[in-house]
């Protein structure tokens, strides 16, 4: 498949537009029928810093960034300049060309701005081009968006010469242009666009280009989309019209979506003073009878610990998202990584209790988006939807109608007030709402305003009118009531389809993942079967209450187990451990943490070498190998 | 029937209503003066008209927390700081409650002043009363933002070395739209101060002076009280931001020299609340929120039909 296959990489500078560019070029590739995955890559700055954006593109599905690229767009970096010379940005300007150059594949394209770029700053750049045949365009794309409009189009040309020369029509993106740009600059751009066209055409032999767009067709309309947008739109299918947030990279992107729609739907959003005030803020909405949500990113999310266990304590129902970026402390704020699966699963005091889910694709992000409101709706419990960076920016095709289903806004066990006259009450009136012997552990509430249903949610341990009460009986009841809830999630996430399988079934070995890492890892199984390797994977991602049962059964079924994940100490791995309290020997790890997501050739590579070889050493790679116990 | 019938109800209340049946866990201790909080608000809540059910009494933690479990409404007994945003948040859920929020000086000053003064600076229309005893009660009797300088306890064994918070011009300059200052020892002016701000539309703001005998030995019992607005001494619009800051700083600084002034400080009647506010610029519903979900006959809007076009 990989021949089969377009890996454009579109790079410049934070600012220069390379987000909104690539989006449309990839909606103007799915729509002429090719599945579509991009990856995108930046620094934690407004102007300046090199960014790029990949989109992969082929007829087969793609559900992970690919290896390397075959196709470079370098713009240059327009906000790179530094009146002082040298002083900042050193060599910042060049990046777009020169970063990752090595990875750019054998027969490869170079598309490069020359008014901006002068490939004579990079060592040997003239030999590398030979030795790897790459074909390479030097055009003054700057100079052409100038003449016929402004310098920021030449985004623009630069689309147009990459259509000119993989052979792509320009029709898609016309129509995209058209879609998406105001009057006034849609003229100039077609005008750069079809001039860019039209002089690669003239000036260059395409003929002699390796790279071209492959054709597809889709069966049924597709629509582009991120993990944000799916989770944003899962809630709101959901019936969840309340949010309250702080903005936090990456998890902005959910906050800025909700809030934008909101108001059409007639919810509310609010930006408060902190991310104690938010979550505190969705536990106060939900409590007088409102869907509502909240979120954050690792320390955003560190500040909500107290909240959220109020919420458990109180069983008020709450989702709330986090969009995990490398840490510790600030860390590195536009890069993914999965090491808050512990800070979540953990955090706040006592034995408090939480759902969490880690979806692992776009169209997973909308499902348990979906799932995580139900079941902390019918359940009176938080519900944690834990991604990342990669699955929250990450563009993918989605068929159209994965979104077709019906709305679910009802809000769980409450009840009317003709319910509630007919509820247990202390003679005062007052409501049992916290009630010990119930189903399932869930106990029905009322919301205020309502007659007869008044009571007291209250941090502190609680007797059933929720009244403060340190008796021991009580105590019990209440605890092990609330601990019984899960036991009921997990029967209720049995009947869910939540964990992605990959390979054949008797495979001899097995690699497990959760969360973003999912999609790689499954290219990756396809490889390795592809090769001969007798391997499958499974991707979990419901982590509290753990599908144990299920990875259990995976174990068992092979010989070794590979675990893959984005983080320094193997948390997922210890996860599966601490639930399945054995296979410490049957368990290795590859880690990866330097700021970017695995490619698929980093899982093949680091499982052939761990579990084929044995050595676990894929030098090539930033990934790390921790052997199993007694390995 | 409607969804929330304790809503808007018509009937005399009487204030035993709000009375525990159970007695509930002794906690404050004789001479407390959070007793005359509760009483207070059980005089205003009949006289205001608003009913146990239809008021939600968010509290924070402390001694003063505890009033959840003397005053009988829908309560959320929050956790230490944050029963402002719990409680502004069931307001723009639901308008039609009557919203008080209550805590303590270490709660609302300290651990949460950035909730009260984001609250303040947005004027939801709730009511929101400090118990000002001057000191951490519930922790046993350490020194809190509103403790007066030199103000010695266990943890600041040689004296504060902190000027204490001044919470009247706080709120004054967050933006409260309603501030005013009682003691414990002045129940009719307590009664008349917490039916003005039950009433008004806005954020209103009530320190609430009560002693604390058990921590605070040295502590008065905030007599003589003077009411500025009586005085012959006191004279200024409590309408002008500018007179009453004035107003202000003299009483903030007069505590401290041994005389108590109360009474109210700023009320502003015209600026609109946060939901008024909200909604004018589209928003926020103009029904309450909290009642879509009891209504068989909303259409709920999917994503299918309203957002995903734009993603083709
Ligand atoms: C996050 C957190 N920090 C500390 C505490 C311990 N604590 C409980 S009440 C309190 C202070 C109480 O003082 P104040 O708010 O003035 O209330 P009072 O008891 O005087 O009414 C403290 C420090 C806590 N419960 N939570
Ligand atoms: S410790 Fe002080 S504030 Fe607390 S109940 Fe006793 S007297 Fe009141
Ligand atoms: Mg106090």
């Amino acid at each position: 498949m990989t021949d089969e296959e377009l890996i454009w990489r579109i790079s410049g500078g934070s600012g220069d537009g390379i987000a909104s560019t690539s989006q449309n070029f990839a909606k103007a590739l799915m729509r002429s029928g090719l599945n579509v995955f991009t990856h995108r890559h930046y620094p934690s700055r407004i102007r300046g810093g090199h960014t790029y954006t990949e989109i992969r593109a082929a007829a087969d599905p793609v559900d992970s960034r690919g290896d390397g690229y075959n196709f470079l767009l370098a713009l240059g970096d327009s906000f790179a300049r530094n009146p002082q010379e040298g002083a900042v940005y050193g060599n910042e300007e060049i990046k777009p060309l020169s970063e990752n150059l090595d990875e750019l594949r054998e027969g490869g394209v170079i598309v490069y701005d020359e008014g901006l770029l002068d490939p004579s700053e990079i060592p040997n750049f003239d030999e590398r081009a030979e030795e790897n045949d790459w074909h390479v365009f030097p055009l003054d794309l700057r100079g052409l968006a100038r003449d016929m409009g402004r310098e920021v189009m030449r985004n623009t040309a630069g689309v147009g010469a990459t259509c000119a020369l993989i052979g792509m029509d320009l029709e898609h993106v016309e129509d995209l242009m058209r879609d998406a740009m105001p009057e006034k600059i849609l003229d100039p751009n077609l005008e750069i666009l079809e001039t860019a066209y039209d002089q690669v055409r003239e000036e260059y032999d395409v003929d002699g280009v390796d790279v071209s767009v492959p054709t597809g067709e889709h069966e049924e309309t597709q629509l582009l989309m991120s993990g944000s947008d799916a989770i944003s739109y899962g809630a709101i299918d959901e019936g969840c019209r309340f949010i309250a947030g702080y903005p936090m990279t990456p998890w902005t992107e959910v906050f800025t979506i909700m809030t934008q729609n909101l108001p059409e739907l007639g919810g509310i959003s609010e930006q408060v003073e902190d991310e104690i005030a938010a979550a505190a803020l969705a536990v106060g909405a939900s409590h007088a009878g409102v869907k509502a949500m909240s979120g954050s990113s690792g320390g955003g999310f560190a500040l909500m610990s107290e909240p959220l266990g109020l919420a458990e304590m109180t069983e008020t129902p709450l989702v709330l998202v986090e969009a995990m970026r490398a840490g510790p402390s600030t860390g590195m704020p536009t890069k993914p990584e999965q090491s808050d699966l512990e800070h979540v699963l953990y955090t706040s005091q006592g034995d408090s209790q939480r759902v969490v889910l880690a979806p692992g694709t776009v169209e997973e992000a909308y499902e348990q988006s979906r799932i995580a409101f139900r079941l902390a709706y019918e359940y009176q419990i938080p519900t944690i939807l834990l991604y990342d960076q990669k699955l929250g920016g990450e563009l993918k095709n989605v068929p159209k109608s994965h979104f077709d289903r019906e709305p679910n806004p009802t809000l769980g066990k409450t009840l009317t007030e003709e319910e509630l006259a007919e509820q247990p009450h202390s003679a005062d009136g007052k409501f049992h709402r916290f009630q010990h012997d119930v189903e399932d552990g869930v106990t029905p509430r009322s919301i205020p305003g309502q007659k007869g249903g008044r009571f007291l949610a209250t941090g502190n341990e609680h007797d059933p009118t929720g009244h403060i009460s340190e008796s021991p009986d009580n105590r019990v009841a209440q605890i092990d009531r609330r601990t019984q809830k899960l036991e009921a999630i997990r029967a209720d996430l049995d009947t869910e389809d939540t964990s992605s399988y990959a390979g054949p079934d008797d495979a001899e070995y097995g690699i497990l993942t959760f969360g973003s890492q999912q999609g790689t890892v499954e290219e990756a199984v396809g490889r390795l079967n592809e090769a001969g390797v007798s391997v499958k994977s499974l991707g979990v991602s419901d982590m509290l209450p753990f599908a144990t049962e299920e990875v259990e059964a995976f174990i068992e079924s092979v010989d070794e187990v590979l675990v893959v994940e984005m983080t320094a100490s193997g948390q997922f791995r210890g996860l599966v451990q601490k639930n399945l309290g054995r296979y410490g020997e049957k368990l290795s790890s590859l880690l990866k943490y330097n700021g970017n997501p695995f490619e698929p050739a980093e899982v093949v590579d680091g499982f052939e070498a761990a579990i084929i070889e044995g050595d676990g050493d894929a030098s090539d790679h930033q990934t790390t190998f921790v052997p199993a116990a007694g390995d | 029937m409607s969804t929330f019938s304790a809503i808007g109800e018509e009937r005399e209340i009487d204030r035993d209503e709000y009375t525990p049946g159970v007695e509930p866990q002794p906690t404050w201790c004789p001479g407390c003066g959070d007793f005359s909080v509760l009483k207070a608000l059980k005089q205003a809540l009949p006289e205001v008209g608003r009913s146990p059910e239809e008021t939600l009494l968010c509290t924070g933690i402390g001694c003063s927390g505890k009033l959840n479990s003397y005053l009988d409404t829908y309560g959320f007994h929050t956790i230490h700081g944050r029963s402002l945003p719990v409680a502004r948040a069931a307001k723009l859920a639901n308008p039609d409650l009557e919203v008080i929020a209550a805590g303590g000086d270490g709660d609302g000053y300290g651990i949460g002043g950035n909730h009260f003064i984001h609250t303040a600076r947005e004027n939801h229309d709730m009511t929101y009363i400090v118990f000002n005893n001057e000191i951490f009660g519930l922790t046993k009797g350490q020194t809190s933002p509103t403790s007066p300088k030199g103000h010695k306890s266990k943890t600041q064994p040689h004296g504060s070395a902190k000027e204490p918070l001044k919470p009247l011009s706080l709120s004054l300059n967050a933006g409260a739209s309603y501030v005013a200052r009682t003691a414990a020892v002045n129940p009719n002016q307590a009664k008349e101060i917490l039916i003005e701000a039950i009433e008004h539309d806005g954020f209103a703001h009530v320190d609430f002076l009560t002693q604390c005998p058990t921590w605070n030995k040295d502590a008065r019992q905030y007599v003589p009280y003077i009411d500025v607005n009586d005085s012959d001494d006191y004279d200024f619009d409590k309408t002008d931001r500018v007179e009453a800051a004035e107003m202000m700083r003299t009483t903030e600084e007069a505590l401290y020299e041994g005389e108590v002034l109360t009474g109210r400080f700023y009320v502003d009647e015209d600026r609109l609340s946060y939901g008024q506010e909200k909604r004018q610029i589209g928003e926020m519903p103009e029904e309450p929120l909290a009642e879509r979900y009891w209504d068989d006959d909303y259409d709920w809007e999917r994503s299918y039909d309203q957002f995903v076009d734009k993603h083709e």
